[in-house]
């Protein structure tokens, strides 16, 4: 049986698909949210680190399974080999009802108004594609702000002089600082350093008919047994869900957006819970399936005037895939530390992120999330023993004495740092996959020498011994849970594949709603500001809805 | 344990297997029972994993996290999480450890003329530093790399230890407990401070 036709279509139920479901639904469409996993809690996999989001070794807790789902790699030398979602290099993205905002360490922050004028500031670096949105902070404040009160962030700005202007504070106080933040902070402050306390999309207070954090060192990566944890699965999903025009069809796995001959989108090929091929009309198409799927399935997605993909007659989608460089720096202190109190992360300084001479940007710099006992073994000075009563040694009597500060590069684009579709090997359901290549831009390691250097001279400060720090390499394609850039907005179709509003160049009814737009991705994790973008993007439609009118074939 | 459940192979390799377990105590680093803090360490019946091959991935995971005075690889069960695993989702790896396993014999029989099992634990340790560093003979480990199976069997060895012990490993949550991490955590019952995180 056909499945009736709605107003709009929106492909991922994560930070920004969820956001932009729920906008559409109060502003009177009738949505079909499509969702590759399904509702998962807690109880699916209790505090096994082994099976969690951040180490995989036995498999992802919320998805994709190793089963079903495959990419491809594409070495410098051209050679390639197929990963698995559980392994390094896939860059995984969870696969369930809210996607990352369901396990995530709930950062909530705000990109500065820099992260929005990188080129103007900085120029372009040599082998970079390096620009300036096509909005500026200002124009996304509100969307910031209605995504903190929405779905819930506990901070205070004020105690950060770099943060950008805001017209109203977040709306939970603060989490107060662990014995880790409290030596950082004094430390931070005797090197003229501006310490603050993360902003956190978790509640410090009971928010949201939800209650307050209890503070399980197994936060970040899992689930929270009482959904004290903000994400869009218990916030806005429910909320658009609760209009009763957006219905939300789980294990529904996106194949191809439906273009037809005028160039227009006319809904979403998937496969069902059974592997039965679907189709879902729409007036519209939201797509919001992270940075790599939703570039894979626009390049899937040919049709006569685009014969290699939506959108990409001017060859960008895919391209400037962008992550972070995460570095910083670990030390050991005379003292146990350790407090039984997760997740751990709770101070940050943006002392580094911009104005440091000869670099492009820079980092967010904070304490770190608990490292559960397995993650915790590869935690190490240089040369130190990998295996044998020393390393189990160490293991007994510094795990509780580590102080760890480490931050997020601000990547720099790369053009050839990109998401094809491979011409092979394809997925369970015959659709085919997409292969990752390309590398990093040099200067991020300029950039993270810089800062881990930084995070160094605080855990000195601090009086830490056995100081080390973690600057990473050029790598394969960056990506991973912070994945962005594949899908940049702007205001030249040339250089972009939509507009300032997700609209995707030449085809006026299939939008973007995810961090595929960020033409830069801040030194900070970005889940806020893709939520952002969920509430920029759907007030657009609903604004330009006129009763459907605007966007009717 | 099952004596009789190793020694079907030959008389020569059960031989060499009970002079092994009886001289556990003084090769092993600080005395590491076979009957230790946590009751006997789990005998199998194993699922992927010939007895041979466990008893010796079981001396090469012991070496990796010795017993000392908090339990070791062994009586933490390490063996039992990675037949496990080698049946679930490391099936990918139980080629690897079939030919990895007879290589690391092989390199042991050419280093010092014996079983690894077999060998007092300074020279057992020797054997793992050669994998480790690859200074091992080349003819012996072409498919997979000495250093390449060393360091699987560390991460697994690693993984049984401090990961869930729900998958075999980390029984009584021992390495819990060497960390001073309380377990279970029971909502309600520990002690979450109010002020922190």
């Amino acid at each position: 049986m056909a499945n009736k036709h709605v107003n709009a279509v929106v492909v991922g139920a994560g930070a920004g698909g969820g956001v932009a479901a729920k906008v559409l639904a109060e502003a009177g469409l009738s949505v079909v949210v499509l969702e590759r996993g399904r509702w998962q809690t807690w109880a699916d996999h209790d505090d096994d680190e082994l099976i969690s989001q951040r180490t995989t070794v036995l498999g992802n807790a919320f998805g994709p399974d190793d089963a079903r789902h495959r990419r491809v790699i594409e070495h410098a030398d051209g050679s390639t080999r197929i990963v698995l979602p559980s392994e390094g290099g896939y860059g995984n993205n969870a696969a369930c009802v809210g996607s990352g905002t369901l396990s995530y360490g709930a950062m909530g922050w705000r990109f500065m108004e820099q992260d929005f004028r990188m080129r103007s500031l900085y120029g372009c670096p040599e082998g970079s594609t390096l620009d300036d949105w096509p909005i500026t902070y200002g124009e996304l404040e509100h969307c910031y702000e209605r995504a903190e009160w929405e779905i819930g962030v506990a901070g205070d700005d004020a105690q950060n002089p770099f943060a950008p202007p805001r017209k109203k504070p977040q709306p939970m106080p603060p989490f107060p600082y662990n014995k880790e933040a409290r030596i950082l902070e004094k430390a931070a402050r005797r090197l003229g350093w501006h310490p603050f306390p993360i902003p956190m999309l978790r509640n410090s207070v009971p928010y949201g008919g939800r209650p307050k954090c209890i503070h399980m060192r197994s936060c970040c990566g899992f689930a929270c047994p009482i959904n004290a944890k903000c994400g869009t699965q218990n916030t806005v999903i429910p909320a658009a869900l609760a209009t009763g025009l957006c219905e939300l069809r789980t294990d529904a796995v996106a194949a191809e957006v439906m273009v037809d001959e005028r160039g227009r989108a006319k809904g979403v090929v998937y496969f069902d819970a059974a592997d039965r091929r679907q189709a879902q009309t729409a007036d519209l198409v939201v797509v919001a399936a992270s940075a790599t799927e939703t570039a894979r399935l626009l390049l899937n997605s040919k049709s006569k005037l685009f014969p290699n993909g939506a959108g990409n007659n001017n060859d960008w989608v895919g391209r400037n895939i962008q992550g972070h460089a995460y570095t910083g720096a670990c030390g050991l202190m005379a003292e146990e530390i350790y407090e039984e109190a997760g997740p751990g992360a709770c101070i940050a300084f943006c002392d580094f992120n911009h104005g440091m001479p000869g670099l492009c940007g820079g980092a967010m710099l904070a304490n770190e999330f608990i490292p559960l006992p397995y993650l915790s073994t590869r935690i190490r000075p240089p040369g130190a023993a990998r295996w044998g009563l020393a390393h189990k040694e160490f293991q007994r009597s510094s795990y509780k004495r580590l102080i760890r500060v480490q931050g997020p590069v601000q990547e720099i684009p790369v053009f050839d740092s990109r998401v094809r579709v491979d011409p092979e090997v394809k997925d369970h359901w015959g659709i085919p996959v997409v292969r990752l290549s390309g590398r990093r831009h040099p200067h991020d390691v300029e950039i993270a020498k810089f800062v881990s250097g930084k995070a160094a001279e605080l855990l000195r400060e601090a009086g830490a011994s056995d100081i080390w720090t973690n600057v990473p390499g050029l790598g394969g394609p960056s990506g991973g849970q912070h994945q962005a850039g594949t899908c940049r907005m702007g205001s030249d179709p040339k250089t972009s594949v939509t507009n300032r509003y997700g609209q995707v160049h030449e085809i006026d009814n299939l939008f973007i709603a995810d961090g595929s737009l960020n033409v830069t991705n801040g030194g900070f994790n970005p889940a806020l500001t893709i939520m952002a973008l969920g509430y920029w993007v759907g007030e657009y439609i609903a604004k330009e809805w006129q009763g459907g009118a605007r966007f009717k074939g | 344990m099952a004596k009789s459940e190793g020694c079907g192979a030959s008389r020569r390799a059960c031989l060499k297997f009970m002079a092994a377990a009886a001289g556990g105590a003084a090769a092993g680093a600080g005395g590491a029972a076979l009957v230790g803090r946590l009751g006997p360490a789990p005998r199998g019946p194993f699922g992927v994993l010939t007895p041979e091959e466990a008893r010796l991935v079981e001396a090469v995971a012991e070496q990796i996290i010795p017993s000392d005075k908090d339990p070791g690889a062994r009586e933490a069960g390490c063996v039992t999480f990675i037949d496990r695993q080698l049946g679930g989702p490391y099936a990918k790896f139980a080629e690897k450890y079939r030919r990895g396993l007879a290589c690391l014999q092989k390199t042991s029989e050419a280093m010092f003329g014996k079983a690894f099992e077999a060998l007092a634990w300074p020279d057992q340790t020797r054997v793992l530093e050669a994998m480790d560093s690859g200074k091992v003979p080349k003819e012996i480990w072409t498919d997979p790399g000495a250093r390449e199976f060393f360091n699987l069997l560390r991460d697994h060895t690693m993984q049984g230890f401090y990961g869930s012990p729900r998958h075999g490993g980390n029984r009584g949550y021992a390495s819990y407990k060497m960390m001073g991490l309380e377990y279970p955590r029971v909502i309600g019952q520990n002690r979450y401070p109010e002020t922190a995180g």
